[in-house]
């Protein structure tokens, strides 16, 4: 694991946790921050923030587990937001997530790729019910699609 | 105290009148009216958390109904705990935490000790209206001491609270969220892959069977069944004091002649007492301190009974371990004389005997597996259980256990001391050790040999005992890791300059272990406690340099205390368990 982060990453992390890691009430935005720094939340910057802030490690895993906004595996540099709402449902949701997950080669609960490209996350609703069924892609938004448009759309991003 | 009037307030519990201090909750001041609101997260002795939502009462002109256990009294105040709509809605609650709960009560470990189970069946609860997902985790029972059981988990949080408040621990945390969510460690690791001490308070406060004892029964019966072993088997200080409460006992009845009569009827061929042992530790510990204090040993010296507090030190503190006493623990000193001393006196080929121990402990089941502990050439004790687990062994051999005869452990690792007795309670060794360390000493005996100012619940205690020709031994005992935490810190500050502290990793000592009987409160670690002194008055022996069998031990086979033999077989080294995520 160690070496999927840089010397000059762990450095900002010790800046920000000598800034923050000494003040009550911090350890969301600690974590947040850490996250900004290294794209997810690795066990080893668990175990440095629960060091320098006292809180307990298992209280931090804690806190990490309970929002869906932390993430303790890597993630790819395009995130691809599935739409899950009643109307991408009934205009055929599952249909365009399956060959998400075909086009992107993921298997059961896996849901990013290998090398780094893809994260397949779904969502319970994107709110442009108008464009079902519907995807993002990090901040851009694909609607009325059906499952052939998939590939095209995921070889525009690199 | 202030006047009466700023500290209490008057309300009304089902109609009764109730003059109860402001600091109280309802679920606390409807037990002074006699009323037992059922609960399954609170514990009297841990923060109170509220999450259960079983003990919900009816408060007049509150908008719902409020979870006694955290709702605040005040003046005036009109409570109703047995209404239609609270008997109602307390069985959903529980109907709704069974809809997700296997049912497998008939085969569950907890079976008739299950604090789920007995809510059930006083709310009534015939059926299970709602079929819910049951949760799919794993096991843990990959250490030898704690088996952890996520399936029986109800989220109540009080293992996260007992560890954390009783012994700083902090292992286990609410991970995750909704229907996910689950108590586990950090990473979902195994308790072997963190800092556990495997003291075992977590499975004394858990209500249902999701942290539970490592249940090693079957393997003493196997031992037992196989005519080619010679089992013998110890039994700790508290083990005899805790026992009868799972036989209807009022906590603090003393059980040693029932105990010592259920094991032989067992087929032990030799039913022995740690306590013997316990005088053999107080004999290499007492004169490993004296040999410290005159040659400028590291200081201040600390016990090595307790491997909770082994445990500890060598996953957090290792930088302690010089201050580790070397002695063994009694049981691991026990294991090795039974397979050499005992062997040899009595021709027994050490290879066939089965050492079983009876521990009020959990860690102790770890302690035994130490690679440490086979000095005999053998593995020194091969089984260890807990006093819950001989409760259940005399359950199903339908032994009528109040109504067996007393009888006597056998000889010679059955005769003991009262210091030896007194292991049990937190301050014990230290008294033990100061009764034989003060003799030894001066050469003078002891006019009292009651340390009071060791005894007792306090946290921390401290003491100092006047040697004679200028010095003065300063002592200090603590119990739970969370209080030896606080005396580690002061050690390194240099705040303390004592010559022996005594620490037991749980509360009250052996005697509150994660090993003993259902349930254990601050009231029944008293009542443990004043047993084990009355049984210490009581003894022939009460210094462990006076028991016989012990002088016999020493003058006919091992030599010296702090002897070759002695440090061969009695001593042991600790060593830093790293690895571990803390």
């Amino acid at each position: 694991m160690g070496e999927k982060f840089t010397e000059s990453e762990m450095a900002r992390l010790d800046e920000l946790l000598a800034d923050l890691g000494s003040q009550k009430g911090t350890l969301i935005p600690i974590l947040q921050k850490a996250q900004d720094i290294f794209g997810y939340l690795p066990r080893e910057v668990l175990i440095r923030i629960s060091e320098k802030t006292g809180t307990p490690l298992s209280r931090v895993y804690g806190v990490v587990t309970f929002y869906a906004q932390f993430h303790l595996n890597p993630r790819g540099r395009n995130i691809v937001r599935s739409c899950q709402g009643t109307a991408c449902h009934v205009r055929g949701a599952k249909a365009i997530l399956s060959e998400l997950k075909k086009q992107l080669g993921l298997e059961g609960d896996e849901t990013t790729t290998k090398d780094l490209r893809f994260t397949l996350e779904t969502v319970a609703c994107i709110g442009c019910c108008g464009l079902a069924p519907v995807i993002m892609v990090n901040d851009e938004t694909h609607g009325r699609l059906v499952p052939d448009s998939v590939k095209g759309i995921l070889e525009q991003y690199s | 105290m202030s006047s009466v009037k700023e500290t209490t307030v008057t309300m009304t519990i089902d109609g009764q009148d109730v003059t109860v201090p402001k600091s109280y909750t309802v679920l606390q001041a409807a037990r002074l009216v006699g009323i037992n609101i059922p609960h399954l997260c609170y514990h009297p002795e841990l923060a109170r958390e509220g999450s259960c939502r079983v003990c919900l009462v009816e408060v007049e002109g509150a908008r719902s109904l409020a979870a006694s256990c955290v709702y605040p009294v005040s003046e005036g105040m009109k409570v109703r705990t047995n209404t239609p709509a609270v008997r109602e809605t307390r069985r959903t609650v529980v109907e709704l935490m069974l809809a997700n709960h296997p049912e497998d009560c008939l085969f569950c470990v907890k079976n008739q000790h299950c604090e789920l189970q007995e809510i059930a069946a006083d709310l009534g609860v015939r059926k299970v209206r709602f079929r819910g997902d049951k949760r799919e985790a794993q096991k843990d029972e990959a250490n030898p001491s704690i088996v952890r059981d996520p399936q029986k988990c109800i989220l109540c949080t009080r293992c996260v609270r007992a560890c954390s408040e009783r012994q700083g621990l902090d292992i286990f945390s609410s991970v995750n969220r909704g229907f996910n969510s689950i108590v586990e460690p950090a990473f979902g690791l195994g308790l072997d892959e963190v800092a556990c001490s495997y003291c075992g308070q977590c499975t004394t406060v858990c209500p249902t069977a999701a942290l539970t004892e490592k249940d090693d029964t079957q393997l003493v019966w196997d031992a037992l069944a196989d005519p080619g072993k010679f089992v013998a088997v110890q039994t700790a200080p508290s083990v005899r004091i805790g026992l009868g409460e799972e036989f209807g006992l009022k906590s603090g009845g003393i059980v040693t002649g029932k105990m010592v009569a259920a094991l032989r009827r067992f087929g032990f061929d030799r039913v022995f007492d740690t306590d013997f042992a316990a005088d053999l530790t107080i004999m290499e510990e007492g004169h490993e301190l004296l040999h410290r204090v005159a040659n400028g040993g590291v200081m201040p010296m600390m016990t090595s009974c307790s491997p909770g507090w082994i445990n500890f030190v060598e996953t957090t503190h290792p930088e302690m371990i010089p201050h580790l006493s070397t002695a063994k623990s009694p049981q691991g000193m026990f294991g090795a004389a039974v397979k050499t001393y005992f062997a040899e006196r009595e021709n027994i080929d050490p290879s066939k005997i089965v050492s079983v121990s009876v521990m009020p402990c959990t860690a102790k089941k770890w302690e035994a597996k130490r690679p440490q502990l086979c000095d005999s050439g053998y593995r020194d004790v091969d089984i260890v259980i807990t006093t819950r687990e001989l409760a259940r062994m005399i359950k199903q051999t339908g032994i009528d256990f109040m109504n067996l005869p007393e009888e006597e452990f056998d000889n010679p690792m059955g005769i003991s001391s009262g210091a030896g007795q007194i292991f049990g309670a937190t301050g014990g060794v230290m008294e033990a050790a100061l009764r034989t360390a003060y003799e030894v000493y001066t050469g003078r005996t002891l006019d009292n040999l009651d340390f009071l100012d060791v005894r007792g619940l306090a946290g921390i205690k401290e003491a100092s005992v006047d040697m004679g020709d200028g010095l003065v031994l300063k002592v200090a005992v603590a119990h739970t890791l969370r209080n030896a935490e606080k005396l580690i810190g002061k050690i390194k500050s240099g705040e303390a300059d004592y010559h022996f502290i005594e620490i037991m990793a749980c509360p009250g000592g052996c005697l509150g272990g994660g090993g003993q009987p259902y349930p254990t409160d601050a009231e029944i670690r008293q009542s443990r406690i004043d047993a084990i002194y009355r049984a210490d008055a009581s003894m022939k022996y009460r210094k462990s340099h006076e028991n016989p069998a012990i002088i016999e031990l020493y003058d006919t086979w091992m030599g010296k205390p702090l002897g070759e033999r002695a440090h061969h077989l009695l001593h042991t080294h600790f060593t830093p368990w790293g690895g571990r995520l803390k």
